[in-house]
């Protein structure tokens, strides 16, 4: 029955099911993203981020809860600006790690 | 007189296997160019102007080094002593042979005059006499050869002595390949002047080492330089990173090193083997990993290619290296397409074809002063103008394209193409050089005059619309790379500052100047590798203590405003200050 609304579906991840492969993969070749303190920063100046919902900040998060399929598509969008790597606080190489998860 | 002895064997025998491997790969590397390269190289060997480019380089290049006598005049002797006086020699060997025929009385014809003829000249004063002139001459090029060696030697025991910082470091082969030759003219000399027989022996050996060695050294570059020359002015792309063109340039790089002490990464010892010489020398060896490591951690300011006494464009090479590596990811960048320009959003189209076009590019929207800057100026020369991105535009395809993803750039450039095109614009002013180039090298916008600001301001001072009042503060001016090395615009922005105040010298300028760390085409440096970088060249901005370093680029501007002691301004906000 359509009741022109439904509830949204469930986005509980179990931690313990999850493939964090790449995320690990990621983190034995970018350590700095350790340091990552969510600040936004690369989302707000973010060039494709004006026109969609792309941000590093979440990718990052969908990385963490083994989101691979989500994350990649989010890099779908991403233009390679550097704006992201330009103003980040913990000087991050922000578009080296996004080369990285594609490869 | 004999005509023949046995020593004159491995000498042949060298000779012969260098000839036939290099006939060899000249057919290979011809094989291997793209069809329409390959074309465009044959009709360039006929095409009068390229012709003469080819002759004068050939000459000016190959047999001169005029390229490492400016660079470096006491390497330039090194270097000519050595190679101009071995190709004298030669040369004078074989004019000798024409004094003498017939030989010392023996009737040679045929295949055996011809085979004669081949090994004679190398070992001239064993089977004849000189005669005053040439032998005087031969000795005076003989002596200067050693001259050269022996400033060789100085340079590897201590290369400060002739002004190089740092040297390529070379393995097994390059290294006893390089004692041959340094042996050579010194057993030469000996066995010319006690004709021990034993010498001419080891001269023979000597020659048949180093040819024997020479294709699998940087000594390749000798027989190579010369293909490359006439690819270099056929206006020829490198494609793939070890075939064809590309592969003449792998072959002609010299490992001389030059480029070493240019990079702006030697700054730190540990990536002083991130250079162009060692790429080049890892890609000659096959050692892809290495050579793919390499490619992403080059900053791509151009300066080794500037430098390199043989014109190698070792960037090029490096892109299409960069472009051999997969992105597993389908680019996306359908969210374009719905994007308006300025003019259509505000509801009103303009037909005005006399307006000027701002495009400030990602990198300016992250330094809006240079756009407030922009804007004044435009207001007080009374032009009319529009802003292409003010709420945000869209990347202009170079930060793509260096990451050597070409195909994946296009969508931004298309989309860019149709806003500028619907606009009417004629006139696109930019403020950052990393757009001036893509915009300059990728877009087709026919009609369209792109100018950079440093431009745009210099002809509205030059025409009269803009009055700038000269100030008493002391500027440097830091040539951003894609501005200055890739488009030569040195004197349009100094003319300015001289009009705003007064102008110091760094101690690198133009085609020398240094990169300011930030740039995008480095993938791997971390940002503590970048801030060295950064504090070098800020360094080298402060020689002459200036009051202020003006820069012409939103990402120094951006870089430098991190580590330098003075304020660091864009010249828009130098002259917007000035008015």
């Amino acid at each position: 029955m359509d009741f022109g609304f439904c509830l949204s579906p469930s986005s509980h991840v179990q931690m313990d099911k999850i493939d964090l492969a790449t995320f690990n993969r990621l983190k034995e070749t970018n350590p700095d993203i350790n340091t990552c303190i969510a600040c936004g920063s690369c989302t707000a100046t973010c060039t494709a981020g004006n026109f969609t919902e792309m941000s590093f900040r979440r990718i990052l998060l969908m990385l963490q809860r083994g989101k691979e399929d989500e994350a990649k598509k989010m890099i779908q969008r991403c233009m390679l600006c550097g704006k992201c790597t330009l103003v980040c606080p913990r000087g991050i190489n922000i578009r080296k790690i996004l080369l990285d998860i594609t490869r | 007189m004999k005509i023949f002895d046995p020593f004159v064997l491995p000498f042949v025998l060298g000779m012969a296997f260098v000839l036939t491997y290099c006939f060899v790969g000249l057919i290979k590397v011809i094989l291997q160019l793209p069809k329409d390269d390959r074309k465009k190289f044959l009709r360039s060997l006929v095409t009068p102007k390229t012709a003469w480019a080819n002759i004068r380089d050939l000459f000016g290049d190959c047999l001169f080094h005029v390229k490492i006598w400016k660079r470096n005049p006491i390497l330039g002797y090194m270097h000519s002593a050595i190679a101009f006086g071995w190709f004298m020699i030669i040369v004078i060997g074989h004019v000798m042979l024409f004094t003498l025929k017939p030989l010392q009385g023996v009737e040679i014809e045929g295949f055996a005059r011809t085979f004669t003829n081949f090994y004679y000249p190398i070992f001239f004063k064993y089977f004849a006499e000189e005669g005053k002139i040439f032998g005087f001459l031969m000795d005076f090029f003989l002596l200067m050869i050693i001259s050269g060696i022996l400033i060789a030697v100085v340079k590897k025991i201590h290369s400060k002595i002739v002004g190089v910082k740092r040297v390529t470091k070379f393995g097994f082969a390059d290294n006893m390949i390089r004692f041959a030759l340094w042996t050579i003219f010194p057993f030469r000399l000996i066995a010319e002047k006690t004709n021990i027989y034993a010498f001419w022996w080891l001269y023979s050996i000597d020659l048949l080492i180093f040819m024997c060695m020479l294709p699998f050294t940087r000594y390749m570059h000798i027989p190579t330089e010369a293909l490359f020359i006439l690819l270099r002015h056929a206006g020829l792309n490198a494609r793939e990173p070890r075939k064809g063109y590309a592969l003449a340039q792998i072959y002609s790089c010299p490992s001389c090193g030059l480029c070493i002490d240019a990079c702006p990464m030697s700054v730190n010892d540990k990536n002083s083997g991130n250079t162009s010489a060692y790429f080049m020398k890892k890609l000659r060896n096959g050692d892809t990993e290495e050579a793919k490591r390499i490619a992403e951690t080059c900053l791509m300011c151009g300066k080794c290619v500037k430098v390199c006494p043989v014109s190698i464009e070792s960037c090029d090479i490096k892109f299409s290296q960069r472009a051999e590596t997969p992105y597993y990811v389908n680019s996306d960048h359908s969210y374009l397409d719905v994007i308006l320009t300025e003019a259509q959003r505000s509801g009103e189209i303009s037909s005005n074809n006399n307006k000027v076009l701002y495009f400030a590019g990602c990198m300016t929207q992250l330094t809006p002063k240079i756009m407030r800057a922009m804007k004044k100026i435009m207001e007080s020369a009374g032009e009319e103008f529009q802003f292409l991105d003010e709420n945000g535009g869209i990347c202009c395809g170079r930060p793509m394209i260096l990451s050597g993803k070409t195909a994946e750039a296009q969508a931004m450039i298309a989309k860019n193409t149709e806003l500028i095109k619907k606009s009417g614009a004629k006139k696109l002013v930019l403020s950052c050089p990393i757009c001036y180039k893509v915009f300059k090298d990728e877009y087709h916008l026919e009609g369209v005059e792109i100018l950079h600001h440093t431009q745009y301001i210099n002809e509205l001072i030059k025409t009269g619309k803009l009055k700038v009042n000269k100030g008493d503060v002391n500027y440097v001016y830091h040539d951003p790379c894609e501005l200055g090395r890739a488009f030569e615009i040195y004197d349009e922005p100094r003319e300015v500052l001289e009009k705003a105040g007064n102008l110091r010298k760094a101690k690198s300028e133009k085609e020398l100047s240094i990169c300011c760390g930030g740039s995008l085409g480095s993938f791997n440096l971390t940002q503590k590798e970048r801030d060295e970088i950064t504090c070098n060249s800020v360094a080298d901005l402060m020689f002459n203590n200036p009051d202020e370093i003006v820069t012409a680029c939103p990402l120094c501007l951006k870089t430098f405003a991190r580590k330098a002691p003075v304020a660091v301004k864009d010249i828009a906000e130098v002259v917007s200050s000035q008015l």
